[in-house]
């Protein structure tokens, strides 16, 4: 492994140094299809589930094949998409806000050789490569952040509890039963590096232990004022700690029934650690979307307030997830979201037709917004 | 025979998903192999000892992975993640494991000429796994040592003409959705405005020099593909003003039932026949529509362009023509004070290079959030501390019924003294002699 230089001479890091350029310019990658008919699109139609045709004003078509993949992807896998890129799509490729993949041709007879040779490619575990589906009145793509794989702060993984949760949801990826779109999101932890607090299904990794005190270490390894600073309850303070050999230490204690868990304060000094394994799960959130249509965007909204990380599969979480798709699907009218559903039915019979056990933990205590939560009419369902 | 074994992990290889541990391992035996004898820069093992830590997280249920030292490329603040292993004598493989974030072009089209290359230099330099792409935007590499940084930054940017991304306290890369490249409902060029906005504002990016870090994200209608409404300090959401375009005879063809719903997206199920009544005049939030024999009317004006109507028949309703964005500010996660979403600062503006009044309300909210934001205090929290008015005030825009929701709760009005006719110096002997004490 003899070290092979790129050309950048490290003594002078200024010489021939290319800066501030920016990413690659859009255009250059297009389709000609894409390129001869951006902002002369007239209309999109599903033909299957994760087949869509794009129909110009110059009659030119566009048929997209989306396929799923874990976001997760080694370069064996990419050069693979690569390859059926060059062979069905002249060389391009896109992928979506929901890393899915699309093929995209230009021809409605380039479909089915397409389709078969996506369908035909297997991992050697046997999972799909690139499962068609995704689009419509289904279940894409779970969005999510990285978990166990290369984080610090998770409560949770991501690739996994994506993978056991998409094996659950996967007829839906490959269907449109369903009455509207059902966007589910994972973060491992609540800075929420994947937004997920609009999801229509939300799974967040969680601490429910305040963070351990290494305190020989606190004020070698964090400015002390800073992690005193990032605790959003105030909960931390300054203290003069003993050690076990009697010398005086500078550290910080914490107020523990103040403590939300969010470990904020680990950010910020590493000699605060949080993660626990049975302290840390899976909090499962209801009713959000992000779009506009019919209702403004809304907030998910907890309705279980802990499942643990029953690795490698999740199944309490699967399981919660199955029941309240199967709940909305059967309940729901068309084109209601999961959250305009729950509203419409209220959440007293959300609770009752996901078989899910109301608790404490589910009437909100933080703040202001707290107030605008709780029931203000005498009108409810028994 | 593996390097480690992976118990855990290797139930996650059945079922029908794409399984990330199959894809691991696949790459963990492409470099063992090593086929086209590549020189490589990093631990050859390195995928190896990434499922090592990985079952022994799922073992725990625990991260092995410790807080990112301070690394980078020289002159840049962000870009780079330091990322260590907290059993380095056991996955010496991926020990020292930084992520790169590389910035994605806008709307995330690709030539496979460019990904082979990608791919050619995380091979070469570092672990061979990504993530396509990370929740903001970027293709993010994951894994490599410290000494490969500059020669990737080096390579990126002399054989690819492409640079890093955003992180830590600075303009995060921006990120759009599939814009007018394919989608009739893009009411302004995302792609467009991302790619200016990102280059335009390089040192913002690159180095960090905000109270957090800071998002943009241009959404081409009110669906919202990109989440920008709940996720970014600044969303550009394409609107109209004017009139939804109507084709009557398409209209004709959905109720006849020649044309499918929602551009086919039911078709899983029999819903019985589409009624344009009920599914489309009865769900319109503002009712402004309705039938005139069999033409479809609209009241545009009461119009509050939610996209329903135009979702549910693509085909006889296309977005108005005298378009623009809205621009609405403030999306966080939850992190620290409760989530928030955008809220509407900007009802409407035209998006035309060279962009300059977008510009203009850019910079007079960063000179405010600069001037004004605490450490690690996002737009957002900014906005709730000292209020909408102060934002207003700042950024020079007047206030409108379209600002709020409803008006004010209470009659707490923090007057100015100038708002108050006389001002606040007043004699109180000479309210006395009127008043005795």
């Amino acid at each position: 492994m003899a070290f092979i230089s790129s050309g950048y001479n490290p003594d002078k890091p200024m010489e021939n140094r290319i800066t501030d350029i920016g990413p690659r310019k859009y255009d250059e990658f297009y389709p000609p299809v894409i390129k001869n008919n951006k902002g002369k699109w007239l209309y999109h139609e599903i033909l299957e589930p994760g087949v869509l045709v794009h129909v110009s004003e110059t009659g030119d078509e566009v048929y997209s094949i989306r396929v799923g993949g874990a976001r997760l992807m080694s370069v064996s896998h990419i050069r693979e998409i690569c390859e059926i890129a060059d062979k069905h799509c002249d060389g391009y490729l896109r992928f979506t806000t929901r890393n899915n993949i699309e093929f995209m041709v230009d021809s409605k007879d380039k479909i089915e050789p397409l389709k078969k040779d996506l369908a035909a490619r297997k991992f050697d575990g046997g999972s799909f490569k690139f499962p068609i589906g995704g689009t419509g009145a289904g279940v894409t793509n779970i969005i999510h952040t990285q978990g166990w794989i290369h984080c610090h702060t998770p409560a949770t993984d991501a690739s996994g509890p994506v993978k056991a949760t998409m094996d659950v949801l996967f007829d839906d990826f490959q269907n449109m039963r369903l009455p509207a779109q059902l966007r589910v999101s994972l973060a491992c932890c609540l800075n929420m590096c994947g937004a997920v607090h609009c999801s229509d299904i939300a799974i967040l990794g969680y601490h429910r232990k305040p963070p351990m005190l290494d305190h020989e270490y606190l004020d070698k390894m964090c400015e002390i004022p800073l992690a005193i600073a990032a605790c959003p309850t105030a909960a931390i303070k300054p203290a003069k700690v003993e050690l076990a050999d009697g010398t005086k230490v500078n550290s910080v204690a914490v107020n523990e029934p103040r403590c939300m868990f969010c470990g904020n304060c680990y950010t910020m000094c590493p000699a605060m650690p949080l993660a626990d394994d049975v302290g840390d799960g899976i909090v499962i959130m209801a009713g959000g979307k992000v779009s506009n249509r019919i209702t403004a965007p809304k907030f998910s909204k907890v309705v279980v307030a802990f499942l643990p990380n029953n690795a490698p599969r999740w199944p309490e979480t699967t399981d919660c997830i199955k029941k309240i798709v199967e709940a909305y699907a059967a309940g729901a009218n068309k084109y209601e979201r999961v959250g305009e559903w729950a509203e419409r039915i209220g959440w007293e019979r959300f609770f009752e037709k996901c078989e899910l056990e109301f608790t404490h933990h589910l009437i909100d205590d933080f703040r202001d917004p707290a107030y605008y939560t709780w029931r203000q009419t005498t009108q409810f369902k028994f | 025979m593996a390097k480690h074994e992976t118990p855990l992990l290797d139930q996650l290889e059945s079922g029908p998903w794409p399984s990330f541990v199959s894809d691991l391992k696949q790459e963990a035996e492409s470099r063992t192999k090593n086929e086209k004898g590549v020189n490589f820069q990093i631990p050859v093992d390195v995928c190896e000892d990434l499922l090592g830590v990985m079952e022994l997280s799922f073992k725990h249920g625990r991260t092995h992975w410790k807080h990112g030292g301070i690394v980078g490329v020289f002159g840049y603040g962000g870009g780079v993640i330091g990322r260590y292993c907290d059993q380095p004598q056991m996955f010496p493989g991926v020990a020292h494991f930084h992520t790169m974030r590389v910035n994605q072009p806008a709307g995330k089209f690709y030539t496979t000429e460019y990904l082979k290359q990608i791919c050619d230099l995380w091979e070469f330099r570092g672990s061979g796994i990504t993530n396509m792409h990370g929740s903001t935007g970027d293709i993010i590499l994951l894994g490599t040592t410290t000494p490969q940084l500059e020669e990737i930054f080096w390579t990126l940017t002399h054989d690819m003409n492409q640079d890093l991304g955003g992180s830590g306290s600075n303009l995060r890369t921006p990120s759009d959705c599939v814009g007018q490249a394919r989608c009739e409902w893009a009411c302004y060029d995302t792609q467009a405005l991302c790619h200016h906005l990102t280059l335009e504002y390089q040192d913002e990016l690159h180095r960090p020099a905000f109270p957090y870090k800071f998002k943009f994200k241009f959404d081409g209608c009110p669906n919202c593909c990109v989440a920008s409404i709940a996720r970014a300090d600044i969303s550009f959401v394409g609107t109209w003003r004017d009139n939804i375009r109507i084709d009557q005879e398409a209209v004709k063809a959905y109720v006849g039932g020649e044309l499918p719903p929602n551009g086919g997206s039911h078709a899983g199920r029999d819903w019985g026949p589409f009624d344009i009544q009920k599914e489309v005049i009865g769900l319109c939030p503002t009712s402004c529509m309705w039938m005139e024999g069999d033409e479809l009317k609209i009241d545009d004006r009461e119009c509050t362009r939610c996209m329903h109507c135009i979702n549910v028949m693509p085909r006889a309703l296309r977005v108005g023509e005298d378009r623009g964005c809205s621009m609405l500010v403030g999306a966080k996660a939850p992190i620290l004070d409760g989530a928030q979403m955008g809220s509407l600062l900007v009802p409407f503006i035209k998006v035309e290079e060279p962009y300059d009044e977008i510009k203009e309300v850019i910079e007079s909210i960063w000179d405010y959030w600069m001037e004004e934001g605490k450490n690690r205090e996002r737009l957002g929290e900014l906005m709730k501390r000292q209020g909408f008015q102060k934002l207003l005030e700042m950024t020079n825009i007047k206030p409108v019924p379209q600002h709020v929701q409803e008006p004010r709760h209470n009659p707490y009005i923090f007057w100015k003294e100038e708002e108050v006719e006389g001002g606040f110096d007043r004699d109180v002997n000479e309210f006395r002699k009127h008043h005795l004490r």
